[in-house]
């Protein structure tokens, strides 16, 4: 029984590569995904452009937000861009040593964003700015909080990435999926651009 | 397998990097000074700044994300287009929605107690 069993797994895999494809494909499939997950942003920014004036008698955003924070916050996601970038030129050019460097100090930039949200978001919840003070601070807490939790997944990612950068180099493989995280990263700071003009800084005007 | 992934890969350049860094840098700078030194009318502060936003997002496509004709034979331009189009219907028909329906609702609140 085990015999057999054991055989059935092994004619599981996949022991030839079939689609020559397989790279450009991965990262066009990535793509639409990224897509995908803009219109989940643009829910959640129509979620917050429509109750973004019910304050239930809480603050309002003027009396909450702290622009300094917000803009150190931009310029930390906004240089965790170039570094991702100066890592993607280092695994061009086949510098194993630099792509890391560059990626830890992309994912050190991310822990630090990530930080001052967390941080902000304390500060608020102390202030008795919570969730459910009012409509506008719902939406603000899920709209900020989904992208401080992609901006999580990302850094979990780098990690995942930097192992396997250490145990098996810069093969085609991981070059293919540091090009999905490239993606994935900007976007992200995309998604930033849309945040800091739409909530913090309409919302202080 | 390895030559075909890396060849189509799109190939990234230092320049391009910098110089999105260096417009993103003035694209962001502007939008913050306005508004934490009230330089301008509210009105047109929030219309520079949206179109700072709007310009900085294109930046980043271009320069960060590598979307153009050519990457993935124009398929990523076309679902970007496409996604935009759709976001756009999302964001700015919500709030056209929801301004008219709060516009032209029985005021609400105090007649709320007269009801039997």
């Amino acid at each position: 029984m085990s015999a057999t069993s054991m055989t059935d797994t092994t004619t599981f895999y996949v022991t030839e590569e079939e689609h020559h494809e397989a790279g450009g494909a991965t990262l066009l499939g990535f793509w639409i995904y990224l897509m995908s997950d803009a219109l989940i942003f643009a829910t959640l920014f129509a979620t917050y452009g429509v109750l973004s004036s019910n304050f239930a008698g809480g603050p309002s955003p003027r009396e909450i937000f702290e622009l300094p924070l917000v803009a150190l916050n931009t310029a930390i996601l906004l240089v965790s861009s170039i570094t991702y970038g100066f890592s993607m030129i280092a695994m061009q050019e086949g510098k194993l040593g630099a792509t890391k460097a560059w990626l830890a100090i992309t994912g050190l930039l991310g822990a630090a964003f990530v930080g001052v949200e967390l941080y902000e978001f304390s500060t608020l919840i102390h202030e008795g700015a919570t969730p459910q003070t009012s409509a506008f601070l719902s939406a603000f807490f899920t709209l900020v909080a989904t992208h401080g939790l992609h901006v999580s997944f990302g850094i979990l990612w780098l990690v995942v990435m930097l192992v396997q950068l250490s145990q098996r180099g810069l093969h085609p493989e991981n070059q293919r999926r540091l090009m999905c995280l490239s993606m994935f990263w900007h976007f992200l700071d995309v998604v930033w651009i849309g945040v800091f003009t739409f909530v913090y800084l309409l919302g202080v005007l | 397998m390895s030559d075909t992934t890396h060849d189509q890969a799109p190939h990234v350049s230092r320049s391009a990097y910098v110089y999105g860094f260096l417009l993103s840098v003035v694209l962001t700078a502007v939008p913050f000074w306005l508004v934490m030194n009230h330089v301008l009318a509210p009105q047109a502060t929030a219309m520079v700044i949206i179109a700072a936003a709007v310009a900085q997002i294109l930046v980043h496509t271009v320069c960060f994300l590598h979307v153009n004709t050519s990457s993935e034979g124009g398929w990523t331009l076309l679902a970007y287009a496409f996604t935009a189009v759709l976001v756009l219907i999302v964001i700015v028909g919500s709030l056209w929605i929801m301004y008219h329906l709060n516009a032209n609702m029985m005021p609400m609140g105090d007649g709320m107690d007269a009801q039997p």
